[in-house]
């Protein structure tokens, strides 16, 4: 699937619900269900900055494709950052930087994308999308 | 009779909504609201009296000085300093502390030492680093142990004649304990140091007479007390600000200005160079009138009572561990659930209107002490009520459920 149908797939999931409360249980079962960062990879270097709570990612090259694994150590940054991995994981770099992340707003979370918000979304969008363009000049 | 219904008439924003529920306000440690009777002279202020101070002949900039000097003495009484001259302005409590700091690295050398306590904010803690980097001094801290306190004897310790400066936090703004600042006056004087107390935290709750504590400088600020943001003082004693070189050059700070020389301005121009916040003091003379009009000790008493009923009912919440338990705190609480980012927690009771700090207070080696990423942290006012504190009970219970 692509990024955009991923990303509506989304959307759709989170529509079912009515209130704040059921979009925001909904993302802490996400972040239960995130491929999970290895041990050797949870160090300082891999910490995204910006955040109130620790948030390490980790990239891999799978052929042309890139791999992301995440872990938190708050519930609700770790249902972020699965949102997030969902959608970017397994596609091309190229597509990844070209990624659009304004279904964020479509699924209730637009509260999180303020640039001054603690739990670093924005930050988190961008370490994802720097790990893409450097996998992009490799492969140029 | 101090009635809460009455007194939270007077602050505007206690009527609006948060996510569609009513605010309610726990993070008066980090600022206070506002009363209309402050936001009146604000409005009055510009409404009718903007000038500059100090230098015009004509009548608004005279009125303005008036206005801006007359809350100088209003707050020289308030704090009970011997002359209005001892009331620097500043723009809050960190410019204060830079402001001595930098003073001090005047008299310094290497060697000698300064003390500070395990419970200082970064802001007491980053200019004295500065400050022995840049004069060869070393720094000492005093330690804490877990109720929060700081242990007396291990500063009878430190103190020795090396000791030139001793800086404390009169309340710790991360668990609010209030220290023994009148023993550690007494003590760091028999050795000859100097002492300054931030009273960010303290100057909001009770009325310290820097007389009676015979301290030699005491900063605070005015937006945590009802004033505005961007203002504070420095109150230092005649004798050492006289000492104290100035820290920033510029108008209104001078006597006489040629090429070769300048002479600089008396006390305490001397120390406010450039166009000063005049609104923000005349405002912070009013919040301090207000402040008096509800009464320091009506304050202290109801805030008391806030803080053991909240106390009470969420340590009756399973899991929930309060960091600071000394006997002598302020109403504050700050309080983790077990197995549970205090992010998280703060991001659910947002939802919930309910507005807390969560994080590490700009105070990190205490959260270091206590081995814990940060806290949730709830700071009640006189204007809060305990309706308010179920409303945050039930939203901490309601995060539980969510996030275990």
């Amino acid at each position: 699937m692509s990024i955009e149908e991923i990303q509506n797939e989304i959307i759709d999931e989170f529509s079912m619900f009515d209130d704040w409360e059921e979009r925001y249980q909904y993302m802490i079962d996400l972040g239960k269900d995130l491929p999970l960062i290895d041990d050797q990879y949870k160090t300082d270097n891999n910490i995204i900055k910006g955040c109130q709570s620790k948030v390490w990612v980790h990239a891999e090259m799978d052929e042309d494709k890139v791999a992301f694994t995440a872990d938190s150590d708050a519930i609700i940054t770790k249902g972020i950052i699965a949102i997030l991995i969902r959608t970017f994981s397994n596609q091309r770099p190229k597509d990844i930087i070209d990624a659009d992340t304004s279904f964020i707003d479509k699924i209730g979370l637009k509260e999180h994308l303020s640039p001054t918000r603690a739990n670093g979304l924005v930050s988190m969008v961008k370490q994802l999308k720097m790990y893409a363009i450097a996998y992009q000049t490799q492969l140029n | 009779m101090f009635d809460v219904d009455v007194i939270r008439k007077d602050f505007p924003i206690l009527n609006r909504e948060v996510n569609g529920k009513p605010l309610v306000y726990f993070d008066n440690a980090a600022t206070s609201q506002t009363p209309q009777q402050v936001i009146d002279v604000i409005v009055d202020y510009y409404s009718n009296y903007n000038a500059n101070i100090h230098r015009g002949v004509h009548k608004l900039s005279q009125e303005a000085t008036d206005l801006y000097e007359e809350a100088r003495q209003k707050i020289q009484k308030h704090f009970n300093a011997k002359c209005s001259h001892e009331i620097i302005f500043t723009s809050g409590t960190t410019h204060g502390i830079n402001l001595v700091a930098n003073g001090f690295s005047h008299f310094l050398k290497k060697g000698d030492e300064i003390i500070v306590s395990a419970l200082e904010h970064h802001s007491n803690i980053v200019p004295w680093q500065m400050l022995c980097e840049r004069t060869g001094a070393v720094l000492k801290v005093i330690p804490m142990n877990l109720e929060g306190e700081l242990i007396m004897s291990e500063f009878d310790n430190l103190l020795s004649k090396n000791t030139k400066l001793v800086f404390v936090n009169h309340i710790s703004n991360a668990l609010g304990t209030i220290n023994p600042v009148e023993y550690i006056i007494e003590k760091s004087h028999e050795v000859g140091a100097a002492v300054l107390i931030d009273g960010a935290q303290s100057a909001p709750h009770l009325v310290p007479d820097v007389q009676t504590l015979n301290v030699d400088f005491y900063v605070t600020s005015a937006h945590k007390m009802c004033g505005p943001t961007g203002m504070g003082i420095l109150y230092g004693k005649e004798e050492w600000l006289k000492k104290l070189p100035p820290y920033q050059g510029g108008g209104e700070m001078i006597a006489e200005v040629t090429f070769e020389k300048t002479t600089y301005a008396d006390l305490p121009h001397k120390f406010e160079a450039g166009t000063p916040n005049i609104c923000g003091g005349i405002a912070f003379g009013a919040a301090i009138d207000y402040m008096q009009s509800v009464g320091f000790d009506n304050i202290a008493t109801y805030e008391n009572e806030l803080l053991k009923y909240a106390t009470e009912k969420l340590l009756a919440i399973d899991g929930l561990k309060i960091y600071g338990t000394s006997e002598n705190k302020t109403s504050v609480i700050s309080f983790n659930l077990e197995g549970i980012h205090p992010y998280d927690v703060g991001t659910i009771l947002d939802k919930l209107g309910i507005a807390v700090r969560t994080g590490h207070h700009c105070a990190q080696p205490i959260m270091d002490f206590y081995k814990i990423p940060g806290t949730i942290r709830a700071s009640f006012a006189f204007y809060n009520t305990k309706a308010e504190i179920d409303a945050l009970v039930a939203g901490v219970k309601k995060a539980k459920m969510m996030l275990s």
